[in-house]
């Protein structure tokens, strides 16, 4: 069996574990109690799932695609995580959190945020719940995504520009954690992947576990059995862990899809920063690496810890697709389903496009975990295109 | 067991003195004169920072310098290097973040530590829950693990925690990261007393001293503090060996008067 609860500790093999300061561990400790007492009770999920269906948008639709379906040569269905409220998978998680830090007495919420998919969800849900909410994003990666800045202002967020190190999504989980010791009592950490200390991986994998069981459900009642691939990119892994976890127990062949320049698991050394033992990029002496590629949402230099367990024994295995790749799919699917996905989602996509010639005939369920509407304007200057006054 | 490093500050605090460790961030520019002076000074022993990448526990000032030296090219090797060449008369650690000891392996890395005299070690994000593995193997290389107690730390885990403490107990003396603050925390000298109440292992508070006033104030319970940050921002500010030098004194004079 895979893909169920850790061993004592937040051990998936060797990975997991909870590599924190030790003022952060109670903390942990409470965070990981409070879970197991929410998730056993009926009220509580119950009431995630009704806020997901009224508020989120779920359940998400599966969309068959016949004309990209037509050009590949394989059967290709789009868990569609895009049509999501906020615009992305995100959501399932941050709901989660933020129903469990309001149960905890937590008054105000801290996330750190890539593209600023993760912010823009979390400043959503403290909005709905009424808490304080600061979001922290490397100054690169608020360069690159101002839109994403100004939604979540609107939003009532605080938005802090991280000026250390790398200046992009590694260094903003640093200052969340930072700011996190220094406000326990009343602070939600509400961390946006399957990722860091215990009981984090297990606990957002559990909140995105919706997605993967919607979609089970739902290519059995299209297609009559389990798809033959399923495939997501992979940042911190999230929402490739949500649908994996669907399809675990099956037969079915798990992808999960890197990012040439932020291929931890590819590279395979394992590593302990952000509270867990896990494959990370870091030069020879064990320096944290920076991730680089196209999507600002994939560029942190580590992994979960469920994925560096899957691929360890083969579970799950982790190709990576460039840049150019990447944008070849995002147009792709723009023009062949009318659906602009993330560039995020695009490696995923991208993957399919590339293995095409191995997938003849097969059904392939790829989790479209995030729109594009993001990243239109970096198409734009990546496509050399002007702007139609 | 005890081993040299906790010898040396027992056998200070049976002398009757207050115990100060300072910390230095090895591979900023000219920081083995920063620990030459900070011991002629009056140091009682001295923590050189192997600069990571994402030091997670540090606050501003430390990580600029870490960030400076990184920069400058300092790596694990090259801190060692130029620590085995310091001779100050007063015990050496290292401080720095657990994925340089987990890259090279703990036996690599303790042994590494070894040849650079030094004897102790402090891993910040490595907490009592997860460190058996290499307390184990630092101890048989003769490398004594300092550990972190947290003001949250919860009375069940404390005895445990001094007790695999080898070296001194650094009582974090608040919640956040290192940085000098415009008071002492009341948790300082809580977190300190809380300890000395399990342990004989000296106990010292680190994170949030700002000034010697506050030092004297947090050893009113503990054994002795240690000063990283307001140290650092000497050298950050340019002040070089000779500014941390008279910090270092002024600590000492503060610490000695009580």
């Amino acid at each position: 069996m895979v893909m169920i609860e850790p061993t004592s500790g937040g051990r998936f093999g060797k990975f997991g574990g909870r590599f924190v300061p030790e003022t952060l561990i109670p903390a942990c400790e409470e965070l990981e109690v409070a879970f197991r007492e929410a998730w056993a009770d009926p009220t509580f999920v119950d009431d995630f799932h009704r806020v997901l269906r009224d508020y989120g948008g779920r359940p998400s639709p599966l969309t068959e695609c016949f004309r990209l379906s037509n050009q590949l040569g394989c059967r290709v269905l789009l868990k569609r995580e895009d049509l999501n409220h906020t615009g992305s998978h995100k959501i399932n998680n941050v709901i989660g959190q933020a129903l469990l830090a309001q149960r905890m007495g937590k008054t105000r919420l801290v996330a750190e945020t890539g593209a600023g998919q993760h912010g823009v969800a979390t400043a959503t849900a403290a909005a709905l719940l009424d808490m304080d909410c600061k979001v922290y994003m490397g100054a690169v990666d608020v360069q690159r995504q101002s839109l994403n800045v100004f939604r979540m202002q609107l939003l009532g967020a605080e938005v802090e520009a991280v000026k250390s190190g790398s200046q992009t999504l590694k260094d903003a989980v640093n200052e969340a954690l930072r700011d996190w010791v220094a406000t326990l009592e009343g602070t939600h950490y509400c961390l946006g992947t399957v990722m860091g200390p215990h009981p984090y991986p297990w606990m957002v994998r559990t909140f995105h576990h919706v997605i993967g069981d919607e979609a089970n459900e739902q290519c059995l009642a299209l297609t009559g059995t389990d798809p033959d691939v399923v495939v997501a990119c992979i940042g911190g892994g999230s929402n490739a862990a949500g649908i994996f976890s669907g399809f675990a127990s099956s037969e079915s062949r798990l992808v999960g899809v890197e990012p040439a320049g932020g291929a931890a698991v590819g590279r395979g050394i394992p590593g302990v920063v952000h509270g867990m033992n896990s494959y990370l990029m870091q030069d020879e002496v064990g320096q944290v690496q920076e991730a680089k590629s196209i999507s600002a949402g994939l560029d942190y230099p580590g992994v979960g810890p469920e994925h560096a367990f899957l691929a360890s024994i083969g579970r799950a295995e982790y190709p990576s697709v460039n840049d150019q790749e990447v944008i070849e799919a995002f147009q792709l699917l723009s023009r062949t389903e009318g659906i602009i996905p993330a560039l995020e989602t695009a490696h995923a996509i991208a993957w399919v496009v590339r293995e095409a010639k191995n997938l003849q005939g097969q059904t392939v369920l790829i989790n479209l975990s995030g729109r594009g509407d993001k990243d239109v304007d970096q198409m734009m200057e990546i496509l050399n295109v002007d702007r139609v006054v | 067991m005890t081993g040299s490093f906790e010898e040396a500050l027992r056998s200070k605090r049976a002398s009757g003195k207050k115990l100060l460790v300072v910390y230095v961030t090895g591979g900023f520019e000219n920081w083995e004169a920063s620990v030459e002076a900070a011991a002629a000074a009056g140091a009682d022993a001295i923590e050189i920072g192997i600069p990571f990448s994402d030091p997670v526990m540090d606050g501003p000032v430390i990580q600029q310098a870490s960030q400076i030296a990184l920069d400058r090219g300092a790596t694990p090797l090259s801190v060692l290097q130029a620590a085995a060449e310091l001779d100050t008369g007063i015990p050496h650690a290292v401080m720095t973040y657990y994925n340089l000891a987990h890259n090279p392996g703990h036996d690599r890395f303790a042994a590494s530590l070894v040849r650079a005299g030094i004897t102790a070690a402090i891993l910040p994000d490595l907490p009592f829950v997860e460190s058996a593995p290499w307390r184990e193997v630092a101890s048989k290389a003769g490398i004594e693990t300092v550990m972190l107690a947290a003001p949250t730390t919860p009375d069940h885990r404390l005895g445990d925690l001094c007790a695999a403490a080898h070296g001194f107990v650094y009582a974090v003396g608040l919640l956040g990261v290192t940085g000098e603050r415009s008071a002492l925390a009341d948790t300082a000298t809580k977190i300190a007393a809380r300890c000395k109440a399990v342990t004989d292992k000296p106990v010292l508070v680190g994170v949030g001293i700002g000034s010697p006033a506050q030092a004297v104030e947090a050893c009113s319970v503990a054994d002795g503090v240690i000063i990283g940050s307001a140290l650092v921002r000497q050298m950050l500010d340019g002040h070089g060996a000779e500014g941390v030098g008279q910090l270092v004194s002024r600590y000492r004079a503060a610490l000695d008067e009580g």
